[in-house]
């Protein structure tokens, strides 16, 4: 609307008339053009997801989106399957384990790293996030699978914690901080007053005050892993350790042909848990948006 | 008892500032002090450091008869009340008062007790299961005193107590805080950078800049008699008029007139000085007279009961801009010619910064220096 | 405790929870610990085994012999890592810089003063197709692009065109874009709040076009996030391992970008000395692309 107003030249005494019609005229259009783009912009996301939203509740699930014979029996192949519901199991393993890591973890070094002056301090977490955001993943796949070798965590659900843990923690540590520097200081100096000990006020003052921030890293956390599918898939070897990333994966390239009524329904079963995760913290406390937030 | 007394007290920062310099202070038992400075003369630092919350770099601090150099804050037996009051937003208005008990171990139905009881004294008996950003700014400094009155401390500090709150609510909360602390009887010590507040509140001011302490006195004391310039210019609503003078002849000659050496100061002849006069002692009338400052009226400002007058002394060399106060229905117009008077007793000389006007008897009594010096 | 809190004090807060060092240290050595082995070790361990002929399987695989920069002069003179990089470029350029960063601003600026459903429908549907599993969001490709069956074909009327096989690269980078656009769109939306509107304002009454405005209100304001934008949904994307699972990097190695190649000349073909040179290669572009930001962000800084 605004883009409408603004392209028109100052009006010209002699034709007022003519002037107000072509302003109101690319107004319109501009409206319009704005509405068309944004419906395309909402087709073009929407579109591959239907078929999530199909499929599942058909009876006879073609690789087509199309209206379902509304039906809830894909669900109970589903149970048959021996892998599909423990590594839904294994993924909430290696998502809790990880959170529960990163979290703890990243919370003590950013209080540390906010309230104490460590030299070199900035230098140091800038150095870490640069390298967390370069080296995770591809780039030391083969390292990392030597690594892990090495440390007989091959196979290891342990192993896949402590790799992704490691990968996350730079900028858990940084969001948290940001968090912590924004919290003043003069909370925990009163309680120093009144005789509480550093880890009191840890407990009581510090962990209330930056709960939304410990939320936030822990959704965070816990939807890296949750869609992580190369850790896992580098370092658990058989199907009875694999998270649903993996399982997911296998479902449609091995076997033959895949079996649409499972693979539907599982990828909707797999899907919802973050889906619903991310309503739930961006009702709960708002989105709050911090640079390198994914990944 | 609970005296406090420092002794070459030293603030060092890594970074080298040296905020604190060799500082002696005794705070006597029940007093309502405060230190008054500049921002970054080292006031909030002193307070801190009395807290334990910044550790001296030497020299020591002794609350009551115990050293407490080297304690760490919850061990100074101290309460404080921060600027921003630092009332744990987490926590109801209870939970608030009564943490520092829940710290001491204080059982939950006792120190719920106290906390109730503590409240009801401020006023706050109504808010108990609030949260602190539910409270107003008064409200919120009220519960931040309730905080620190329910361990029964030794000592109260407050750090910058009135700053936080709106014009209006500070005058209240200024006639609130000084009640209270009468009646508590706490040693109590206070930051401000307002003049009129360490005025109005303190039973004894102690004027610093630069980590060091340029004056210690009563309100009518640091008012009257500024020990220096530096206190001459800090202290009142209307900063003291100081002017260049010059001994000539027995007379002190300050932009051209001579006027009697005030209060018998012995000056000798030729040497220069700088005189002092506040506003509000100074005397305007349009007549000639003698012993006078004669000048041309540039600016006049109204503020309410009275006028803030600025006179440019049409004395010969250096030029110099005098201020006085005319009561209301006195004032002259931009552009007047007029005579000020200083009032006898009221004058001080300053040699090299320093005061060398001798004590006198005060002239005026200390309750009109107060309410004028809190316009 | 109480001797050691005033070494480490600064104006003005300088501990404030009286934390002390050894507590403070004690806080961060688990973290510290964590990052070193699993993110500072591997990047370091990539440097060696780069330089050798190390092997998952046979004969190399128990002693491993160093060889040098054999590694690396045979990808340099290698065909397909020279394409596979080539395709990375594109990778990158098309889906994150033209593809994510432009429709996400896009998106940001055609939403920026609207409140309401459609904002929560439209940011909804971007938002979701970013936090959805990769392995899903494949499969959910997979079936949109099918040849025969796929609802893209279905919707467009032209049954049997091969996407994936006919245009690979196009397919992932159309996936990629559509995968990642959340980030810039929420980062842009936030950059644009910050843009007063008495700027806009000044500008419009001026009577600037609207892209005079987006050109000298805009983007001189919100330079440095585009440049943090960039930063991140670069190295993201240069490492993005998502297109092995809808494309495999086929077929005939058309869509093979690094990751995917490294992925299969190391794991699937057992060459990790080879692997970790590449691998290395790819730390190396990394490092670039984030110095080339970092300057371009303290030239900004600079100049302010």
């Amino acid at each position: 609307m605004s883009t409408a107003t603004s392209t028109a030249p100052a009006p010209r005494r002699d034709a007022p008339a003519a002037e107000a019609s072509g302003i109101a005229v690319r107004h319109v259009l501009a409206r319009i053009g704005r509405y068309v783009f944004l419906c395309a912009v909402l087709g073009f996301f929407a579109l591959p997801l239907l078929w999530l939203a199909t499929a599942p509740f058909d009876d006879t699930p073609t690789i087509t989106a199309s209206l379902p014979q509304f039906t809830l029996d894909n669900f109970r192949a589903l149970l048959d399957n021996p892998y599909a519901l423990s590594s839904l199991l294994n993924s909430v393993y290696l998502a809790a384990g990880t959170a529960a890591l990163v979290v703890t973890f990243a919370a003590l070094a950013a209080y540390a790293l906010s309230r104490v002056r460590v030299p070199g301090r900035d230098a140091l977490l800038y150095g870490l996030l640069l390298l967390s955001s370069i080296v995770t993943g591809t780039a030391t796949m083969v390292p990392l699978f030597e690594l892990a070798f090495r440390l007989n965590l091959i196979d290891s659900r342990l192993g896949v914690i402590l790799i992704l843990s490691g990968g996350l923690l730079p900028a858990a540590i940084f969001i948290l901080k940001d968090f912590m520097d924004g919290t003043p200081t003069s909370y925990e100096e009163s309680a120093r007053v009144f005789g509480a000990s550093p880890l009191q006020i840890v407990r009581h003052i510090v962990v209330p005050l930056v709960r939304p921030g410990l939320a936030t890293v822990g959704v965070w956390a816990v939807a890296n892993v949750w869609g992580n599918f190369l850790v896992p898939f580098l370092l658990l070897r058989g199907p009875e350790k694999a998270p649903a990333a993996v399982i997911m994966y296998t479902l449609y390239t091995e076997g033959g042909q895949a079996d649409l009524r499972l693979l539907s329904t599982f990828s909707l079963l797999y899907s919802l848990p973050v889906a619903l995760m991310f309503v739930f913290v961006s009702s709960r406390y708002g989105f709050r948006f911090h640079g390198g937030i994914k990944r | 008892m609970s005296a406090i007394t420092m002794r070459a007290l030293t603030k060092v920062y890594p970074n080298g500032v040296r905020a604190l310099d060799a500082l002696d202070l005794e705070i006597t038992d029940g007093e309502f002090f405060a230190l008054l400075g500049p921002s970054g003369c080292g006031k909030t630092t002193l307070l801190r450091t009395i807290a334990g919350l910044e550790l001296a770099s030497g020299g020591s601090v002794h609350i009551g008869d115990r050293a407490v150099t080297q304690l760490p804050p919850g061990k100074r037996d101290v309460a404080m009340v921060f600027q921003d009051y630092a009332l744990f937003p987490h926590m109801t208005v209870r939970e608030n008062i009564a943490y520092p008990l829940r710290i001491k171990k204080v059982d939950r139905r006792a120190r719920g007790e106290k906390a109730a009881e503590t409240a009801d004294e401020l006023g706050l008996s109504a808010l108990l299961d609030r949260r602190p950003g539910q409270l107003s700014g008064g409200q919120q400094q009220r519960v931040a005193l309730a905080r620190a009155m329910a361990c029964h401390p030794q000592v109260f500090l407050l750090d910058e107590p009135l700053s936080n709150l709106d014009a209006r609510l500070r005058l209240e909360a200024r006639t609130f805080l000084k009640r209270l602390q009468r009646e508590l009887g706490v040693t109590t010590v206070f930051v401000t950078h307002d003049q009129a507040e360490a005025l109005a509140l303190a039973d004894r001011i102690a004027v610093m800049e630069g980590g060091r302490i340029r004056q210690v006195g009563t309100p009518t004391e640091v008012f009257r008699r500024p020990a220096n310039t530096f206190v001459a210019g800090f202290i009142g609503s209307t900063p003291m008029n100081l002017v260049d003078a010059e001994v000539r002849d027995g007379r002190l000659v300050v932009a051209g007139a001579p006027l009697p050496v005030p209060d018998d100061t012995p000056v000798t002849d030729g040497e220069k000085l700088v005189y002092g006069v506040r506003p509000e002692y100074l005397d305007y009338t349009a007549e000639a007279a003698p012993d006078a400052l004669h000048g041309q009226v540039v600016v006049v400002e109204n503020l309410g009961s009275f006028s803030l007058v600025s006179l440019d002394l049409t004395g010969d060399g250096d030029a110099a801009t005098i201020q006085v106060v005319v009561p209301e229905g006195r004032e002259p117009q931009p552009g007047d010619s007029g005579w000020v008077m200083p009032r006898p007793g009221r004058s001080l000389l300053y040699r090299d910064g320093e005061l060398v006007s001798p004590a006198a008897a005060p002239a005026v009594p200390a309750a009109r220096a107060a309410a004028a010096a809190e316009q | 405790m109480t001797g050691r809190r005033s070494e480490t004090g600064a104006s003005p807060a300088p501990d404030a929870a009286g934390l002390g060092r050894l507590r403070a240290t004690g806080f961060l050595v688990p973290s510290l610990v964590l990052i070193l082995f699993f993110l500072v070790v591997p990047a370091a361990w990539t440097i060696y085994l780069g330089v050798t002929n190390y092997r998952l399987t046979g004969l190399a695989a128990a002693n491993p012999e160093i060889v040098g920069l054999d590694n690396y002069t045979r990808a340099l003179g290698d065909e397909r890592f020279r394409t596979s990089l080539l395709l990375t470029l594109q990778f990158v350029l098309g889906s994150a810089v033209i593809g994510q960063a432009g429709l996400g601003f896009a998106i940001a600026y055609a939403l920026r003063d609207r409140r309401g459903p459609l904002r929560r429908v439209v940011e909804g549907f971007v938002l979701l197709s970013w936090i959805l599993p990769s392995s899903v969001v494949a499969f959910l490709w997979i079936a949109l692009l099918d040849r025969d069956g796929g609802t893209l074909n279905t919707l467009l009327g032209i049954p049997g065109t091969a996407w994936l096989l006919d245009h690979p690269m196009l397919s992932i980078i159309v996936f990629n874009t559509w995968r990642g656009t959340a980030f810039s769109m929420m980062l842009y939306a936030a950059a644009l709040e910050n843009v007063p509107r008495s700027h806009l304002e000044t500008a419009r009454l001026a009577g600037a076009s609207t892209w005079q405005q987006l050109r000298d209100v805009v983007f001189p304001r919100i330079r440095g996030h585009v440049l943090t934008n960039l930063l991140l949904i670069s190295l993201w994307t240069f490492n993005d391992f998502a297109p092995f699972l809808i494309t495999a990097g086929g077929p005939e190695q058309r869509s093979e970008i690094l990751p995917v190649y490294v992925y299969k000349v190391a794991l699937s073909g057992g060459e990790l000395g080879f692997g970790a040179a590449i691998s290395f290669v790819m730390l190396l572009i990394n490092l670039v692309i984030a110095l080339v930001y970092l300057r371009m962000l303290g030239r900004r800084k600079e100049k302010v």
